[in-house]
């Protein structure tokens, strides 16, 4: 336990994204909800980093697919909240057990 | 003890306290401040691992771009200053059940990786540009890598990224676009016999 090893970042990674699964699971706003999505994406990125690091042949792509995550998760938060206030705009609220207008 | 673990164990700490944070607040707005909170912690351990131009974009995109969006989104929704809504207690032991068994899961696949030994050298900003350049040569020229004559650059695969990042910036493209279409101010008609007809 002296050194900085592969397995401290993945234990990381695992709590984070079990924060997010819970995040998604148990808030009723939609915000709320978009936050728990950026920590799993966080928490994958975590890990991509770590074996970047620790495993010789994943040098430069974990890096890079990191890169990648960031970009598209901003541009997937931008959407989102564009749909979150549309949402709100039609109906008054962001409680997402409101909505049920497809619900048969 | 090391500094490098020290360091590595206060900032797990925080950003692990600030990402439960974000889950136990009911309070909205205060949740998205510990989420800022763990996006710094989380770009702190990119600095930890070696990667500093990540941990400077996450510090750039994330805090900086979606965390405005974030608040924002909450200023635009929210009917009231401290909006609450209100969990059960089931919905609180069904989430922590299914959090605490997925962890527990994480946590015994981590540990099958074993220990595997640091890579000696970090990857260069420049190689990370290079390879978004879609330079595929596995050891470029002097001129091209600024490397100096004597020193070899480390070895890489030959691969170029050039498509995926022209795929992104496209990517980016469309999602403004959306997204300004999506969220655009609508006119709302002024009688409420139209308002019933469009509801």
């Amino acid at each position: 336990m002296t050194e900085l090893t592969l397995t401290h970042f993945l234990v990381l990674g695992a709590f984070l994204f079990c924060c997010g699964v819970m995040c998604i699971t148990i808030k009723r706003n939609a915000i709320g909800i978009l936050m728990g999505v950026e920590l799993i994406l966080n928490s994958a990125n975590i890990n991509f980093v770590a074996f970047a690091r620790f495993s010789p042949t994943f040098q430069l792509e974990g890096q890079i697919f990191a890169l990648m995550v960031i970009v598209l998760a901003a541009g997937e938060a931008a959407v989102a909240l564009a749909i979150i206030l549309n949402f709100y705009n039609n109906h008054a609220t962001v409680d997402v057990d409101r909505a049920e207008d497809l619900k048969g | 003890m090391t500094l490098p673990i020290v360091l590595f164990f206060v900032i797990a700490t925080a950003t692990a306290l600030s990402a439960l944070a974000v889950v136990c607040t009911r309070n909205i707005v205060r949740s998205a401040v510990w989420l800022l909170f763990t996006l710094i912690g989380v770009s702190l351990n990119y600095f930890l691992l070696g990667a500093e131009f990540l941990g400077a974009a996450q510090l750039i995109i994330y805090v900086g771009g979606t965390m405005v969006l974030v608040v924002f989104g909450v200023m635009l929704t929210a009917q009231g200053p401290f909006l609450q809504l209100k969990i059960k207690h089931v919905e609180w032991a069904v989430a922590g059940t299914i959090a605490v068994g997925l962890f527990a899961l994480l946590v015994y696949t981590s540990l099958q990786f074993g220990q595997p030994s640091e890579n000696k050298e970090t990857v260069q900003v420049s190689t990370l540009g290079m390879a978004f350049m879609g330079a595929a040569e596995a050891t470029p020229r002097a001129a091209v890598t600024g490397y100096p004559e004597g020193m070899t650059p480390p070895p890489r695969t030959r691969m170029g990224y050039l498509l995926p990042f022209e795929i992104v910036s496209v990517h980016l493209l469309v999602v403004l676009i959306g997204a300004a279409y999506l969220a655009r101010a609508k006119r709302r008609r002024a009688t409420p016999q139209a308002a019933e007809e469009t509801s």
